[in-house]
């Protein structure tokens, strides 16, 4: 197997795949609610979020998917709770700026995060990675209403 | 037994040589990760023969200009090689004659031109289009178009669990509403063959007319439109080792004259003024606009090149592999095959429990095979299914039986390591 795939397919990619950490858990008081799908993948995911005084306190998320938009959604709930929002909104920012190349530099802060850097050498992946954090972005906008595509 | 049974009976598989065959595709030599290409996507589109592609290259190196229009040489070396193609497309699907093909870009043209020319101006609100469970979105589509623009209404004959057609079901919703029957010959998802013959019949018995989208069962079984009789059989020369951008539409000749034209522009008029334009003839009426010359060019020789290797002996060789295939595939723990249809061609959807589609499509091409994911453009059936996508793997005249195993051995790799 080539390297790049070893980097897709990274160890923790596949056991949050196996094992999504925050999976099927929808918080009991989730004051912001959003879904993402993207109808060619069939891959779809809803997320919601308890945010108390600027804080996400609980997130959790459910759906189908393949295992690297899954595994980015499960490494997402876990890098978010406890955040403020500003500080989700940044984490956004500079993973969009990782997963497509943007800025490759922000790597070194993304921590446990920086594993969804293997899909920068599948194009036709990168979508996957991206769904759950474009629904993060629109749950955290309170756009409840619009179902969010990286397609 | 239904035509494509038929064909296979009668075919001669030993004078198949799929190792020699295979060297007429020169695409096929060559690694793709470090491993030797096994193309396992014909389903989405086939590969050129060197016949096919060397025809292109003459037209545009010898004998290009536009057609029926130059008294010149070349426009009439042009003009000639592009009838010819109709005519060997003629042969090829047995058509009663070669006004009946109309060259379009693909299969989804051939079937807007049949809904905007044929069923627009004939449906009232009320009326009915029938169509099926298993359809790609192109014999969907264009259909809804039409009843928006019409008021008619689509009906849907669903399809049992193996992924075959009701036809009970289909027995009673044909009614005195329906004005049209559409359904694909061959399932692009479960390799249903479909009984066209008896479904035509049914029809027929009710004055209802059929279209067929002959995407997928061109390049598997030998078409005869007449045996069929079907009023509308569309293809594309793409997934018959063709060109990509040239198609056909069959249609009976009684029907496309009472059609009006579909585009309007050059080559589809007789005498042209402000006041008042008069139409050409067959096939030209339904081509307005340059056509894809090399195209049609391409296409003709790869009719040639398929009625050298024979299409039962084709035929026999596919059911081969699909029947290798089946076996083979099981043997994969947790894979289910989805379509499990009495009759069927050479594709085979699958899911692996644990596996995403997209997971394993993106594994195995690290092992050079080429397979599909996704909802395979029919998204209806899909979520019909219960899915969110499968794999397919769909096969060709130069696929292997050794392919199929490296097939399965991909599959083994990604399922440990994703479960």
């Amino acid at each position: 197997m080539s390297d790049s795939m070893r980097e897709l397919y990274e160890e923790t990619i596949l056991d949050h795949n196996r094992r999504p950490r925050n999976f099927r858990h929808h918080p009991a008081g989730a004051n912001r609610i959003a879904h993402g799908h993207n109808p060619l993948c069939g891959d779809e995911l809803s997320l919601s979020l308890t945010v108390e005084d600027g804080v996400i306190k609980d997130i959790g998320f459910d759906g189908h998917g393949c295992a690297i938009s899954t595994a980015s959604a499960s490494l997402m709930t876990e890098a978010l709770k406890g955040k403020t929002v500003a500080e989700a909104e940044a984490l956004f920012g500079k993973v969009h700026a990782v997963l497509t190349g943007a800025n490759g530099n922000e790597i070194q802060s993304l921590g446990k995060l920086r594993v969804l850097q293997g899909v920068r050498g599948y194009p036709m992946r990168v979508k996957c990675a991206s769904l759950a954090w474009h629904t993060l972005h629109a749950a955290l906008a309170q756009q409840q209403d619009e179902t969010i595509s990286t397609e | 037994m239904s035509p494509l049974a038929e064909n296979m009976s009668r075919t001669q598989p030993s004078a198949f040589d799929v190792e020699r065959l295979r060297r007429d595709f020169p695409i096929l030599d060559q690694q793709v990760h470090g491993h030797p290409l096994i193309y396992l996507d014909n389903g989405a589109s086939s590969q050129k023969p060197l016949a096919v592609i060397e025809a292109i290259d003459h037209c545009y190196r010898h004998d290009y200009a536009n057609v029926h229009r130059g008294v010149h040489t070349l426009s009439e070396r042009a003009t000639l090689a592009f009838e010819q193609a109709r005519g060997k497309v003629q042969g090829f699907i047995n058509a009663a004659g070669s006004e009946e093909i109309i060259f379009v870009r693909g299969t989804t043209e051939a079937i807007n031109l049949v809904a905007q020319s044929y069923a627009r101006p004939r449906l009232q609100p009320g009326d009915e289009i029938l169509i099926t469970e298993m359809e790609h979105h192109s014999n969907i589509v264009p259909w809804q178009l039409v009843c928006e623009q019409t008021g008619a209404l689509l009906r849907v004959v669903p399809i049992n669990e193996l992924g075959e057609l009701r036809l009970e079901r289909y027995a009673e919703l044909l009614n005195a509403r329906t004005k049209l029957v559409a359904l694909t010959h061959i399932s692009n998802v479960l390799g249903t063959v479909n009984p066209v013959r008896e479904i035509i019949d049914q029809a027929h018995a009710r004055g209802v007319p059929v279209l067929l989208d002959g995407a997928q069962a061109i390049p598997h079984a030998l078409i005869d439109v007449q045996a069929l009789d079907c009023d509308f059989y569309a293809f594309s020369g793409h997934k018959l080792y063709g060109p990509s951008g040239i198609g056909v539409l069959y249609g009976k000749r009684a029907l496309l004259e009472k059609m009006p034209p579909y585009h309007g522009g050059g080559e589809m008029i007789r005498t042209v003024s402000f006041e008042k334009t008069t139409y050409n003839d067959l096939p030209y009426k339904f081509e307005a606009g340059t056509p894809h010359i090399a195209g049609a060019i391409g296409l003709g020789a790869a009719i040639d090149y398929l009625n050298r290797v024979g299409m039962t002996a084709i035929a026999a060789h596919e059911q081969q592999l699909l029947t290798y295939a089946t076996e083979a595939l099981s043997t994969v723990k947790d894979l289910r095959i989805i379509g499990q249809a009495r009759h069927k061609a050479s594709i085979v959807s699958f899911v692996i429990a644990g596996v995403h589609p997209h997971d394993i499509a993106t594994i195995v091409d690290q092992h050079g095979i080429a397979v599909r994911a996704g909802h395979h453009c029919a998204m209806p059936l899909i979520k019909r299914l219960g899915l969110p996508a499968t794999a397919r793997a769909s096969f060709a005249l130069y696929n292997t039986t050794e392919e199929i195993d490296r097939l399965v051995q991909a599959l083994e790799i990604a399922r440990k390591m994703l479960t």
